[in-house]
């Protein structure tokens, strides 16, 4: 957490806000945030990749919103008010991809109105777009999105591999092996997220990292609450309350 | 009576919140570490779904439909189910001093939990009436409950077992939630079988 906002600070190194929510800093795979959507609506390809991007465009959105109008905004009411922008986003959005892409509105459900709720847009709209500047706030936010396309679209195309046997609708290798179909099921989900969290665990210990071993709670807005609840081993100094709706 | 008996069996055991539905996952993986706080945290995001729903429900019908505003219900509702959980944690502060000692560090985190929201989206999307609506919110609520306290059950049990490196923390623990998520898939006939 506290890296990219350095980062940010120095303002030197650009490209590296870029990647750092792609790969270093993945919101679905290493900050484990948004385990939602990124289970529920990836049984194929396409429907993960559709999720992904219109979670990016309310996360592009919001982030530059909210990065604009950081200054005008109480801090007392900075939760509520950042939830009215990105529902006002997420709404935006929804009839986007109700009007242009009625398949991929019906795949994803309620999740469509449920990116609300994502915690990785008020994740950073909290920690990121509400202390740094418009244009390193629109950075993170395609960085953030396109990480959290990226993995939505692994888990979705692993699922669909297997259980499915095909590829974006394309039958790969359904013909010499079975499909198995626990996979677009919810265990399967649940099974592959593992798996995928698990090898990026293995190649950052073959780096010398640490693998994250918690839930993304530091990101959260309300950490500063549930901190005991979560176990508070992510000590990330800030205290945040939440702001109280008046 | 049979339409509700159907509805809550549905929503708790066939179509569980969390383990099929997947709303709520941030605090099933999150909260679950201890019983305790896997109970207090399900009973505040039950009461809390039981009052939003309540809340939302005559707003969706009696302002949002007749005026053709449905688009705004996302806004609406997000807004609503802030604003009551903020009034219901001042309100347990100042009358159920005791309820909000167990309960009251958990409701500033469901403003943002989906399963609140989901239920609340559920609701209106399946078109169930008020009655109906209520027990949906109640059953959710009980079915969250169950897999909590199922898998918080389980966590303590693995969590001191010798685990590959790379599994440890959180892979291991949707390992597990993966196969607890597999044995309520055997539910999967019941409510066919009992009532037809």
């Amino acid at each position: 957490m506290n890296t990219s906002i350095e980062q940010a600070e120095k303002g030197s190194s650009w490209m590296g806000l870029l990647t750092n929510g792609i790969i270093k800093e993945n919101p679905v795979l290493v900050l484990l945030l948004g385990t939602c959507p990124s289970l529920a609506v990836t049984t194929s390809a396409v429907n993960g990749l559709g999720m992904g991007i219109a979670t990016m465009l309310v996360l592009l959105c919001s982030n530059v919103f909210i990065s604009l109008l950081k200054n005008i905004i109480p801090s007392r009411v900075r939760i509520p008010s950042f939830i009215v922008i990105i529902a006002g986003f997420v709404t935006i959005v929804g009839l986007l991809v109700q009007a242009y892409a009625p398949g991929i509105n019906e795949a994803l459900g309620i999740f469509l109105p449920l990116i609300v709720v994502n915690c990785v847009i008020l994740g950073r709209a909290e920690m990121f777009a509400a202390r740094n500047p418009v244009l390193q706030s629109t950075l993170d936010g395609i960085g953030m999105g396109l990480g959290f396309t990226l993995a939505l679209f692994l888990i979705g195309g692993a699922r669909e591999l297997l259980g499915n046997g095909s590829l974006f609708g394309i039958v790969l290798t359904a013909e010499f092996i079975d499909p198995m179909g626990i996979f677009l099921m919810p265990p399967g989900g649940f099974f592959i997220y593992g798996i995928l969290i698990a090898v990026v665990n293995k190649i950052m210990a073959l780096r010398n990292r640490q693998p994250k071993q918690e839930m993304g709670c530091s990101a959260c807005p309300s950490a500063g609450s549930c901190g005991m609840a979560c176990g508070g081993s992510e000590g990330s100094g800030e205290t945040k309350r939440e702001g109280k709706v008046e | 009576m049979k339409e509700i008996l159907i509805i809550l069996m549905s929503v708790i055991l066939v179509d569980n919140f969390v383990l099929s539905k997947f709303l709520g996952i941030c605090p099933f993986l999150g909260v679950s570490k201890k019983l305790n706080s896997a109970v207090g945290m399900s009973f505040a995001v039950t009461f809390v779904m039981i009052m939003a729903t309540a809340v939302t429900y005559p707003i969706y019908r009696h302002l949002l439909k007749p005026f053709k505003l449905e688009y705004l219900q996302t806004i609406v509702f997000i807004l609503v189910i802030a604003a009551l959980v903020q009034l219901v944690e001042i309100s347990l502060k100042k009358y159920v001093p005791i309820l909000h000692r167990s309960l009251g560090i958990y409701l500033p985190l469901i403003t943002t939990n989906c399963a609140v929201l989901g239920a609340v989206l559920l609701n209106i999307k399946e078109e169930y009436t008020y009655i109906q609506s209520i027990f949906n919110a109640m059953g959710a609520g009980i079915g969250f409950l169950l897999a909590m306290v199922l898998f918080s059950g389980i966590r303590q049990r693995i969590e001191h077992n010798p685990i590959p490196i790379a599994f440890k923390g959180v892979p291991s623990i949707l390992m597990a939630a993966s196969i607890v998520a597999l044995s309520f898939m055997g539910f999967g006939g019941i409510i066919e079988n009992i009532f037809n």
